[in-house]
């Protein structure tokens, strides 16, 4: 375990290391469901649920069951079964519970699965040898972090359908665009200011 | 080679375990968060055109089919199915089904377009609505089209396009009769209209006959020549504007030669 303040850790998941603008993780479902804000704020909801859980759950089986076993080349394959079972259990818990967002998610609620920030999330906090509560907070602040950019993203685009732009950038390159200046500004205000 | 083995022994009896652990699980949640789904509901999605265009008033397809099997809903409630959908259902649901069975597809009540005089040059942004909200229009008709394709962007199946003369046309082949640009209009420009309904006029404007004339050269002046002139009294002319009673009309066309305007259309 590595000596680390929890604030810093904190800041570091939300801005400093942001999955979606410094890391570039998890983009496909930071252009797919930014249309609009509220299945942007759903999804991140979701994403936040399910990287706090697998950061809880992957640092239980990678230190009590990989680690004494000496098996920790493992970790990947591991890390995806639980990643894949927890989010299918926020599927059940969603289509119960909020059947509305369960709909206006769709596809991109069993994609969670496969986004890479949540895998990225996980090995990042065995990469930094985090102890249990610093991979907890690196997990809900990651999650943070993608909120976030998500719901900047969901509004900067809602808003900028109405620009009067040339139709061939309209939609998709504009978002790329959108998304280079945001990601500049991250980088820039936060990469450079060591904690 | 026993250290080996015993090697993969291991990790796979871990990553077995894992995954026994994780079903077993997961078999658990599943039972405990089951959703209780009528089955009737999905026969009606089965049955319902699945364009999840929220035509109804509800969030799609299946929403819509829940509500229809708790009577929420009405079984003629897909304006998209009509007719041939309502009767699916009705006979998935044990009811009887009455109504008419005809196509009805948007129609365009304005010629207007390019015969239509611009008041000032629009430069801003391509909506109907925000054109509306600049002292109602660049156009010198408050009545008629805007041809900013608000429709078009409210069409969920690319049935509407802007033709050159600056008006909406509808795709029969895509058109689903959903009614979402009837609805999107801020106008009321468009309306529904059977297939069989074949003289319409082509204008909506109230303002006097200089004032249309003024501004465009297809637009109805209320001169009542219509009203005279048919046979079967279905023409009449209110507030400088001539709507054909659709129950009355037979489609004889005398209408179309007499009008002076040539906003009676004949399809």
């Amino acid at each position: 375990m590595v000596e680390k303040a929890l604030f810093a850790i904190f800041m570091e998941g939300v801005f400093i290391k942001n999955f979606l603008l410094i890391q570039f993780l998890g983009l496909c479902s930071f252009v797919g469901v930014t249309k609009d804000f509220k299945s942007a704020a759903g999804m991140s909801g979701a994403v936040i649920f399910v990287m706090a859980m697998a950061a809880t759950a992957s640092y239980i089986v990678y230190n009590y069951i990989l680690v004494p076993a000496g098996m920790e080349f493992l970790d990947l394959i591991s890390f995806i079964v639980v990643i894949a079972a927890l989010v299918q259990l926020v599927e059940f818990v969603v289509r119960k519970n909020v059947p509305a967002l369960y709909r206006s998610l769709g596809i991109y609620l069993p994609l969670i699965t496969t986004n890479c920030a949540v895998l990225g999330v996980v090995l990042l906090n065995v990469l930094s040898e985090y102890g249990f509560v610093q991979s907890v907070v690196f997990g809900i602040s990651a999650g943070i972090g993608y909120t976030i950019v998500m719901l900047m993203m969901a509004s900067i685009r809602e808003r900028s359908t109405f620009v009067n732009i040339p139709s061939s950038i309209r939609g998709l390159p504009q978002a790329f665009f959108i998304s280079t200046m945001l990601s500049m500004a991250f980088v820039n205000y936060f990469w450079v200011i060591p904690i | 080679m026993t250290e080996i083995s015993s090697f993969l022994v291991q990790s796979m009896a871990i990553l077995g375990g894992l995954g026994l652990a994780v079903g077993i699980m997961l078999i658990v949640a599943s039972r405990k968060f089951k959703v209780e789904t009528n089955p009737l509901v999905e026969e009606i999605i089965e049955v319902l055109p699945g364009g999840n265009c929220g035509a109804c008033g509800f969030a799609g397809c299946a929403d819509f089919a829940e509500r229809v099997v708790n009577d929420d809903a009405p079984i003629n409630g897909c304006p998209v199915g009509g007719f041939d959908v309502a009767k699916e259902i009705g006979g998935i649901l044990g009811q009887e089904v009455t109504g008419e069975g005809e196509a009805r597809y948007p129609f365009v009540r304005c010629n207007g377009g390019l015969n239509c005089v611009n008041r000032f040059e629009y430069d801003g942004i391509e909506d109907c609505k925000a054109v509306m909200m600049l002292s109602d229009g660049e156009k010198g008709c408050n009545y008629g089209c805007m041809g900013r394709g608000t429709c078009v962007r409210a069409c969920p199946f690319d049935a509407i396009s802007i033709g050159e003369d600056g008006l909406p046309h509808v795709n029969k082949n895509l058109c689903t009769s959903c009614g979402l640009c009837i609805a999107a209009c801020p106008n009321d420009i468009l309306v529904f209209a059977k297939e069989s309904e074949k003289v319409h006029v082509r204008c909506v404007s109230h303002d006097k006959g200089k004032a249309v004339k003024e501004v465009c050269t297809v637009g109805c002046i209320g001169c009542k020549l219509c009203e005279k002139n048919c046979p079967e009294g279905a023409i009449k002319v209110t507030d400088f504007l001539a709507v054909i009673d659709q129950d009355k009309c037979t489609g004889c066309g005398i209408c179309v030669e007499v009008c002076p305007q040539n906003t009676i259309e004949m399809r």
